[in-house]
């Protein structure tokens, strides 16, 4: 069965597969509009499916022709894996966070807090309201950012 | 964070000073301003106790199980009131900056 030709269809829907899902983390999820919807990932995940399907089609149907009636079945099913972990991390792992029902709300004091800057020296939260910025005055407010962190 | 800084102009136009708050001690946060490039205060709060007075922690989210505190953001004005929040039900859907500067217009 050496005369049969290498079926790329297949392996190119793997690789764009795995595209797919690493370029959401080191690309896409930094820009908030391909990151609050992951549009961009999911197409390229489309991509991939037509690919593969097109692949495993003529590994089955030109068995003859074409290589991959098993690599192909094996990249699809690893294909459809790494979506399904997508689809977990983005859609399901990213909604797991805690309510926080009893986080001040607006109207109500924020409440104070002595913290560290990265100079390990302490800075309250009325400090960083009173603090001189623009041309000397003291700001209109202050945001504050929670984020998880690096650890 | 990286929107916070591409339009730190733009947000500190409107007199809105930003400040981010971890639980990573000042030397990584120190390590991340300098990697990332943000200019902005960094805060760090290892012992979680702005996180729970915000009602914000996260309890074994971090790496070995460590508390965390789960993405907010709050608009204080110069009374120390809130006047904005956004508690995201998704972690990969923060605040804009466009929202944010929308929100600082509102204050005086």
């Amino acid at each position: 069965m050496n005369g049969r030709k290498f079926n790329w269809l297949v392996l190119a829907g793997f690789l764009v597969c795995v595209i797919a899902f690493v370029s959401f983390f080191l690309f896409f999820a930094r820009f908030p509009v391909t990151r609050d919807f992951p549009w961009a990932n999911l197409l390229l995940f489309g991509l991939a499916a037509i690919l593969l399907v097109m692949g495993l089609r003529r590994a089955f149907s030109h068995a003859d022709v074409f290589r991959g009636k098993v690599f192909g079945t094996i990249l699809a099913a690893l294909s459809v894996a790494i979506l399904g972990f997508f689809a977990l991390i983005v859609f399901v792992g990213g909604r797991r966070l805690p309510a926080s029902h009893g986080a001040p709300q607006v109207g109500q004091k924020a409440p104070e807090f002595d913290l560290m800057d990265t100079n390990g020296k302490s800075v309250r939260l009325s400090e960083l309201l009173a603090a001189p910025m623009n041309a000397g005055r003291a700001p209109k407010g202050v945001l504050l950012v929670f984020y998880r962190g690096y650890w | 964070m990286r929107g916070i800084e591409r339009n730190l102009e733009a947000i500190e136009a409107q007199g809105i000073r930003p400040v981010a708050i971890s639980v990573d001690t000042p030397e990584v946060s120190r390590n991340l301003c300098r990697k990332a490039g943000y200019t902005f205060t960094f805060l760090s709060d290892p012992n979680t106790e702005a996180i729970k007075r915000y009602d914000l922690l996260h309890v074994g989210a971090g790496v070995n199980g460590h508390d965390i505190s789960r993405p907010a953001e709050f608009l204080v004005d110069a009374t120390g009131t809130v006047r904005w929040i956004n508690l995201t039900e998704n972690l990969w859907v923060r605040a804009r900056p466009e929202q944010i500067i929308e929100a600082a217009k509102t204050l005086h």
